[in-house]
């Protein structure tokens, strides 16, 4: 009978070789699912992973990994660090929306003044956004003791529905027609967050998402805060003992991550997206949960996680119009990569032992 | 505006028809949470149950038929997530949320060729002599039913939790499963019960919305029930009776907002539909200070290290 | 401004090298908001894409993608498609304006069409169904058949195109009955099949007889039939499944003739860029089969109206009209103008309760 003996320190080996073994069992059991619906199961694979890298318009495609990855990455290295501690903030789909509204009502607010001060104070907004919907968990979870998990997730259903409420009303673009939707913010200068270097993707929300990674990753290994975080999560009696105060560990950790992906709600919607819309929020939230856990919530596992979970989406984007692929079977596929990474994690922390079956 | 024209024994009625689906995936969570597991994937185990009972339906001409296979649907699905996280030992919240991804593709592949159709018709069940009480009669006793089969469902879970020997093994796996274990009971086997359970009546809620409810198949045709049902096993406080009152709470904002509208009142639609999760948020805050709270291994990953 | 121009040339140039790898068959893409087993807005647009390919065979090559969220995924999926060299781009919701503007700045050569929207370009044309014209039809049946006097309406998003409808409906449903009362529901929703059957019911348990919706699922067809005595019209698609009762005609919509026009136009080197709006008169607004429910005066009636208004004889906005206010808004004979009506965001004298915003 097999069983699982957990390893005195996750495997490093492992750590870098389970991914890949990931994704190659993956190519199999998506191939196979592609050669069921009758397409060529090669093509459709390389059509995925190599046509945005390294195929004829890889130029277009290159920047728009980064810009579909950006706020996947900026969202989970913020949520990484709350996982870490053992804080558990599921929301960070609330938080990115309601960093998206302050940040460009802001931005709406000026119409159509220009100064260069206006995108640096939506900026601001925007994370104070993201960061005050953050806090109520965090407060509640502290003043009454009430789950994060659980407050995070139902702010996410407020958040849509404000959502709704400023793009029919207070922030409907004034000659749009009667349509629901803010003003293109792409076309008021002062208030775009436009390409830094043209043809290379990068927006702020880009340059956001690196200057985050780095951050963390010095945090978490030269930083005291990041070492308490680190205790918290794995030992927490011996982090109260070392003291770390639970109640701080919990706003810094709940409050960045609200900042961060209320950053990211505000780049995006300054940015790529332009305008606030009844349909403004496409998952990035939820999505980050996951690139936070492929990323095995170390930064610069982050970053090559959310590049990937973009890859996919664009592969399979390329793979539906070129190869006439479902969407749905695309979504299948992708469903299919998160639960084998997921599965193959436990090689990183566990042995599989052959162990005899125990005599009564 | 006319109060009036909205008659509360059929605003009684609807409603019990709109809370079942909600219901019925919301008792199962219930059990799968009581074992200490959060499952995130309810939405993608309701659509694939909705698609797999109505197909079955369909070609059987059974809704009986459908309602067994959509149960089945569910509970395959479930079958992954106890596998990710029961055996490869993964992260509870990522593999439901993976889950849910999965299931919504699933069910739109398997839904092709589905657009369109009529399912068999499921029969109301006109209960003689009690469904002619005046007005009772009308709420409580001439629905199909599966409705009936929610509300029994309420009061077995209720029984079980509460008296029976299983549940008392089952809340003592979701209390605490490393004494759970040391007592010599089965975490893991009792969990993955637990959670196929959870993914079969989901599966059930999901078929009730394409065949009894809408009925018709369309791809996403949930539209975010798994998501209400997580948020009504919180605001029940983890308890089978408060999940039933829940189920009318969240199914009657929607219908009573609905007719409010019909009846001429201008209301902000949108901040009435923000109120059940205000509400759920307030009951937590509430019920902080009470003895029922979260099962205290919720979300936690158990391995028996010997 | 350089920038921008640095990129405009950098893809015009690519548009003309993709251009001329594709010059036997013309390519044909769409990108649609939803999947095309919506059964409704989506699949009719689908349904006139397979007529593109019935039509032409090998000529061309159609390419899609189902599901795009509206915003930045729009803006690459329609680039991709011109990348990839598509000659003609469809884009097929009100969201994707801004993107598809965006993306035709960038590829001149390309050209594209915009579902419902109202900005254009030289290469980009937008169009859109007269579908008020089919709520004419509709109020009229609604009004002749309605014993109760109440008809209800489920409308989707507070927008000129849904107003128009309820105003065209409730004008035309008034003039054959005085006595009417519409019940209007605002759904918040283009498609969520529970909601649009709970508001079904809620209308039918206050007293309506008729339910017009302006969302694209059958679950109200199914909960009229459940409800029994209602009846109901098929919205987007024709909802024959239906047949004969609850639904009794339906407002289809036909992409089919105008894309195959387009299409033909590229290829022809005709394409110049336009903003159509096409009715029944051009076949865009197609009303389905009037059922035998319907009383046979009151069938030949609706389909006067209908031939009128194919014929150009007679407008559906015709004077005299007030607004809901009372003030005056088309005199006697008067012809709403379109400018006002794709703009419309007031109802017209007699319709109860407000407009949310």
């Amino acid at each position: 009978m097999l069983k699982l003996e957990k390893r005195p320190q996750p495997s490093r080996l492992w750590t870098w070789v389970t991914p890949l073994l990931a994704v190659v069992i993956t190519m199999l059991a998506g191939g196979a699912l592609f050669a069921a619906l009758g397409k060529d199961p090669v093509e459709a694979i390389a059509t995925i992973f190599w046509q945005p890298l390294f195929g004829e318009f890889a130029f277009y495609y290159r920047p728009q990994l980064l810009i579909k990855g950006a706020p996947l990455i900026l969202i989970a290295i913020g949520l990484s660090l709350g996982f870490r501690a053992g804080i558990w903030n599921i929301g960070a789909e609330g938080q990115y929306i309601v960093g998206a509204l302050t940040g460009a009502g802001v931005g709406l607010a000026f119409y159509p003044t220009e100064s260069v001060l206006i995108f640096p104070l939506m900026v601001l907004a925007g994370a104070l956004g993201g960061w005050g919907w953050a806090m109520i968990p965090a407060v509640l979870k502290l003043r009454f003791g009430t789950n994060e998990i659980l407050v995070s997730l139902m702010l996410v259903y407020v958040a849509e529905q404000l959502l709704a409420a400023m793009a029919l009303g207070p922030m409907k673009n004034p000659e749009g027609m009667g349509f629901p939707g803010s003003r293109n913010l792409r076309q008021y200068e002062s208030a775009h967050n436009a390409e830094l270097i043209t043809g290379t993707g990068m927006h702020w929300g880009v340059v956001a998402a690196f200057i985050a990674v780095i951050f963390a990753y010095v945090l978490l290994t030269r930083h005291s805060l990041g070492y308490h975080i680190r205790l918290t999560g794995q030992a927490p009696r011996a982090a109260r003992f070392a003291g770390v105060r639970p109640a701080r560990l919990v706003l810094v950790c709940l409050g960045t991550a609200g900042a961060l992906a209320g950053l990211a709600g505000m780049f995006e919607v300054s940015g790529p997206a332009g305008q606030v819309s009844i349909d403004f929020n496409v998952g990035y939230g939820f999505t980050a949960i996951i690139v936070a856990f492929l990323g095995r919530l170390h930064p610069l596992g982050i970053l090559l996680a959310g590049l990937l979970m973009a890859l996919t989406y664009i592969g399979g984007e390329i793979a539906q119009s070129n190869m006439g692929l479902p969407a749905a079977a695309i979504q299948l596929f992708q469903g299919m990569l998160l639960f084998f990474l997921l599965a193959v994690d436990v090689l990183t922390n566990y042995r599989i032992r052959l162990a005899r079956r125990e005599v009564a | 505006m006319d109060m009036g024209s909205i008659s509360p024994e059929l605003l009684l009625a609807s409603l019990m028809v709109a809370a079942t689906p909600i219901l019925l995936a919301a008792l199962g969570e219930l059990v799968v949470e009581r074992a200490g597991v959060l499952n995130l994937g309810v939405e993608g185990m309701m659509i694939t149950g909705a698609i797999c009972g109505f197909a079955v339906a369909v070609n059987s001409g059974s809704p009986a038929f459908g309602f067994v296979a959509a149960a089945g649907g569910g509970a395959v699905l479930a079958l992954l997530f106890a596998a990710l996280t029961q055996v490869a030992l993964a992260n509870q919240v990522a593999s439901g949320l993976a889950l849910t991804l999965f299931g919504l593709g699933l069910s739109s592949l398997l839904g092709q060729g589905y657009v369109g159709i009529k399912p068999p018709p499921v029969a109301r069940l006109d209960i003689p002599l009690l469904g002619d009480i005046p007005f009772l009669g009308r709420v409580l006793f001439s629905h199909d039913l599966m409705v009936y089969f929610g509300l029994a469902l309420v009061g077995l879970i209720w029984w079980m939790l509460k008296y029976s020997r299983a549940g008392l093994i089952l809340r003592a796996v979701g209390e605490n499963h490393d004494a759970a274990h040391a007592l010599g009971y089965k975490v893991v086997r009792i969990r993955v019960a637990a959670i196929l359970f959870g993914g079969a009546c989901a599966g059930l809620g999901g078929a009730y919305i394409s065949l009894i409810r809408v009925p018709q198949w369309t791809e996403g045709m949930t539209a975010g029930a798994g998501w209400i049902a997580l948020a009504l096993v919180v605001f029940a406080s983890w308890k089978a009776g408060r999940v039933l009152l829940g189920a009318w709470l969240f199914g009657g904002v929607t219908v009573l907002q609905l007719n409010l509208q019909a009846a001429g009142f201008a209301i902000p639609v949108e901040y009435l539909s923000m109120s059940p999760y205000l509400i759920t948020i307030l009951v937590l805050v509430i019920m902080a200070g009470d003895k029922s709270r979260a099962p205290a291994s919720l979300g936690r990953i158990f391995h028996a290290s010997q | 401004m350089k920038l921008t121009h640095l990129l405009t040339s950098a893809a015009l140039a690519l548009g003309l090298a993709t251009g001329a790898v594709a010059q036997d068959t013309t390519k044909v893409g769409f990108i649609y908001v939803g999947p095309i087993g919506d059964g409704g807005w989506t699949y009719e647009h689908d349904k006139g894409r397979l007529a593109i390919e019935e039509h032409f065979g090998d000529q061309v090559e159609t390419v899609y993608q189902e599901s795009v969220p509206e915003g930045a995924d729009a803006e690459r999926a329609i680039t991709q498609m011109a990348l990839q060299g598509a000659d003609l781009i469809f884009t097929t919701s009100f969201g994707f304006m801004e993107p598809t503007v965006a993306v035709a700045e960038k590829f001149p050569n390309v050209k594209f069409e915009h579902a419902t929207g109202y900005k254009t370009l030289p290469n980009l044309s937008t169009y859109s169904a007269r579908f008020y014209e089919g709520r004419a039809v509709q109020g009229h049946i609604a009004g002749k058949m309605t014993k109760s006097n109440i008809v209800g309406y489920i409308a989707s998003f507070p927008i000129p195109e849904v107003i128009r409808g309820i105003n065209a409906a409730y004008l035309h449903a008034k003039k054959v009955n005085p006595e009417i009362e519409f019940k209007i529901i605002w759904a918040y929703t283009w498609f969520d099949p529970a909601k649009e059957a709970d508001a079904a019911t809620a209308l039918i348990e206050q007293g309506a007889d008729v339910i017009l919706q302006h969302t694209d699922s059958t679950a109200p067809q199914a909960a009229a039939e459940k409800a029994g005595d209602v009846i109901t019209f098929g919205q987007a698609s024709d909802m024959a499944e239906y047949k004969p009762l609850p639904r009794v005609s339906s407002i289809i919509d036909n992409w089919a003739p105008y894309y195959i026009a387009r299409t033909q136009a590229v290829m022809d080197g005709t394409w110049e860029s336009q903003q159509v709006w096409q009715g029944i008169d051009k076949g865009m607004v197609k009303i389905g089969e009037i059922t035998d429910a319907v009383p046979a005066d009151v069938r030949d009636e609706a389909l006067a109206l209908k031939q009128a208004m194919a014929e150009g004889e007679y407008h559906p906005f015709t004077g005299p009209i007030n607004r809901q206010d009372g003030s005056a808004w088309l005199a006697e004979g008067e012809v709403a103008d379109d400018g006002t009506l794709l703009g419309m965001d007031f109802y017209v004298e007699g319709i109860s309760g407000q407009i949310p915003n």
